[in-house]
């Protein structure tokens, strides 16, 4: 199966986790990477900056209805749950929290499950509370890859634990190979 | 055929029944939302797929008032986005102060806290008796909660910080009478508000405005139901006029944007253009 589109997922401990894995993936990286990472209501913006400024990718708060586009890191703003519709195109919601978040994991990761099928690689990493659990379940029953940061060296071991809980993880892998595991299967690492 | 397929002829059939049955029209909302809800809604009942309710929808009458209120629930708070009622305030009410009275629309009002949000910044400006604010929405359980104007009392705290950071003169619970758990805005507020069912899908405008409000509601509209909304906004907003978009929401997919130039673009406010744009 040819990997069209990667989402993330964090929490707390995510910024430090999406540094080393967004720092460690080359410009030339062709899969599009979603990512819903918890943040405050102005948070979206900051952290697009923040990442920006570690990676060679482009990153950018996603706009509503906005096509994915290869190479490029979406990230969901804050207060805003962020959706993929089947024509790869992006929407945002303001719909109620989803456990107790917005943007919510499991509802990224949930509707680009919908729309990519066995073509999504969903990676969750260090967080608490167990948001992602059923968008990591929902993208291994449509045939998708599923990824977790291992809870050893998660600095928040509740979320991936959650996840792994489900039955539906794929791998299992320390922070610093997650990275190299992505180039590999984009294909790009040749 | 793969079990996802057939959920989506289900959507469409569940929306073409909403259509055929009440003339609800919700082909246009964005999809992955939209199927969220109804699939939020499915788990409330006792039925396993989504075309198992069609039957139910078509003959019950209150199963359809509750799939709407599923469909169309808004969450929504008083001064949310504080910076953008500060704008209002800046660029948009000396304008206001020229006109003999203001037609206000709030499209998408929900249970209506931003309409007593700008209601109370009208008041304190002098701008409210001449002001009449028309507040629409599909969902009737929301319009009845905006018409009553009691919020749980348990929010003004956060309430009251963005009005402070929106630039309010006063104290938000001057504005309101404070019950037990309950806020309940002054009635003083309410006095030139009328409230009414309107569908941004279907219906047209009613009347000639001064200022639109619509925010956080057309990110739930695909791009052809964008631009209709737009163009009715367009329709109805007075040359001069301005419209008050969501924060992540913009002009770009409509046929009107250019009769109208950006007024202030984090707020997302935009000024309809003085003469009609003889281009377009």
């Amino acid at each position: 199966m040819n990997h069209e589109a990667i989402v993330m997922g964090a929490s707390a401990g995510g910024i430090a986790a999406l540094n080393t894995i967004l720092g460690g993936i080359p410009a030339f990286f062709s899969l599009p990477i979603l990512l819903v990472q918890h943040v405050g209501p102005q948070g979206g913006r900051t952290l697009a900056a923040c990442l920006e400024a570690r990676t060679p990718l482009h990153v950018r708060e996603a706009e509503e209805k906005e096509a994915i586009v290869p190479g490029t890191v979406f990230i969901a703003p804050g207060g805003y749950h962020l959706l993929v519709e089947r024509d790869h195109t992006l929407s945002l919601s303001m719909d109620p929290k989803v456990q107790y978040a917005r943007p919510s994991i499991d509802v990224l990761f949930e509707s680009a499950a919908d729309a990519y099928g066995g073509a999504l690689v969903g990676v969750l990493l260090t967080g608490t509370g167990r948001d992602g659990a059923h968008g990591m379940t929902r993208i291994h029953l449509r045939g998708g890859l599923t990824v977790v940061q291992d809870p050893a060296d998660a600095e928040a071991a509740e979320m991936p634990e959650a996840a792994i809980a489900t039955g539906s993880i794929l791998k299992v892998l320390p922070l610093p190979r997650i990275a190299p595991f992505l180039i590999e299967l984009a294909g790009d690492g040749a | 055929m793969d079990e996802e397929r057939i959920r989506d002829i289900e959507i469409h059939l569940l929306l073409e029944a909403l259509r055929l049955r009440f003339g609800y029209e919700f082909h246009n909302y964005s999809r992955a939302s939209l199927k969220r809800r109804i699939l939020g809604c499915l788990s409330t009942c006792a039925f396993k797929r989504i075309s198992d309710i069609i039957p139910l929808l078509l003959r019950d009458e209150s199963f359809h008032q509750k799939l709407i209120l599923a469909l169309t629930v808004t969450v929504t708070e008083m001064y949310r986005d504080p910076e953008v009622f500060k704008s209002l305030k800046e660029h948009v009410f000396p304008v206001l102060k020229t006109w003999p009275f203001i037609n206000v629309w709030h499209a998408g009002c929900a249970s209506g806290e931003e309409v007593y949000s700008l209601a109370i910044l009208l008041k304190e400006g002098g701008y409210l008796d001449r002001a009449r604010i028309y507040a629409t929405d599909i969902n009737e359980e929301a319009l009845c909660k905006a018409r009553e104007g009691v919020y749980p009392a348990g929010h003004l705290r956060q309430y009251e910080e963005n009005y402070r950071l929106a630039g309010g003169s006063e104290c938000l619970a001057q504005s309101c009478h404070i019950r037990y758990e309950l806020a309940m805005m002054h009635t003083d507020l309410r006095k030139n508000m009328v409230f009414a069912n309107h569908n941004l899908a279907t219906d047209g405008t009613f009347t000639e405005t001064h200022l639109i409000l619509c925010r956080n509601v057309l990110i739930y509209f695909n791009q052809e139901l964008q631009d209709r909304v737009l163009r009715l906004f367009a329709e109805s907003l007075i040359h001069g006029g301005f419209l008050c978009l969501g924060s992540k929401e913009s002009l770009r997919f409509s046929s009107v944007a250019d009769q109208f130039v950006p007024i202030c673009s984090e707020a997302r406010i935009f000024q309809k253009r003085l003469e009609p744009n003889h281009e377009s």
